[in-house]
């Protein structure tokens, strides 16, 4: 499977993350949410970039759980709780803004 | 959290060099999966698995990715037993200086930051495996 965005075609996998973190740019993970027709706000990216920032510290995509705590240690508890994550990305936090993120699926995850 | 839980006691035991194969990346990968799915999860080092936990590794050279970072990130897994063999350390000239100061925080114990890593002899080693329900071997 592949992606395209402003005339480059990036490849995915079979589930539609990116194949290779290195082609992600902000325009890919827009591309990536309106094609599941999600609009990203300053919310979504807060999150999208927390994660990027995890996945460059440790090298993995955190499960959902242990993104909600580090969120809510990070930005504070009325972000780092499932309602609201949920309601950003309701596919799954983890999962979803993974995806746009351009990270790989968290371990973990089915 | 792990104390609580009344489940298996699950004990992934890595005992090879971290690259040249697969097998300590898949390890930490499945202790991954199990700590998400909120198991009771340790982990022992012996022989050569002790060089797992070393810090500053480099895999330029050797077309693997360094996924030794993601030791840092089994606190926030609530992993917080990484036993290691003395015996395993000394024969090959290492001390727990070379390895990575990995760290769990204890919610019971206003979150304090505590060494997720345990140096434990060759004996206690044994004692340990014996009190494990489930023995993964990589």
């Amino acid at each position: 499977m592949s992606i395209e965005v402003n005339g480059k075609t990036y490849e995915t996998d079979e589930e539609g993350y990116l194949a290779n973190l290195n082609d992600w740019t902000p325009e890919v993970g827009a591309a990536m949410a309106a094609a599941d027709d999600c609009e990203l706000t300053d919310a979504h990216w807060e999150v999208i970039n927390f994660l990027r920032e995890y996945y460059e510290e440790y090298q993995i995509a955190p499960a959902v759980r242990v993104l909600t705590k580090a969120i809510g240690k990070k930005l504070g508890k009325d972000k780092g709780n499932s309602k609201y994550l949920y309601q950003l990305f309701p596919y799954g936090p983890a999962k979803q803004a993974c995806k746009y993120a351009g990270l790989p699926k968290p371990t973990g995850c089915v | 959290m792990s104390e609580e839980n009344d489940g298996k006691k699950f004990m992934f035991v890595n005992r090879r060099a971290p690259y040249g194969t697969i097998y300590a990346q898949e390890s930490l990968e499945v202790v991954l999966i199990a700590a998400a799915l909120e198991q009771d999860v340790s982990l022992l080092f012996i022989d050569d698995g002790v060089f797992q936990l070393t810090k500053g590794q480099n895999t330029e050279g050797v077309g693997m990715k360094n996924f030794s970072p993601a030791y840092a990130a089994l606190g926030d897994y609530d992993v917080s037993k990484l036993y290691v063999e003395k015996e395993s350390l000394e024969e090959r000239g290492l001390t727990l200086d070379d390895l990575q100061h990995l760290t769990w925080e204890d919610e019971d114990d206003d979150w304090a930051e505590k060494d997720s890593i345990r140096l434990i002899s060759r004996d206690e080693v044994k004692k340990l495996i014996e009190e494990q329900d489930v023995l993964l071997s990589f």
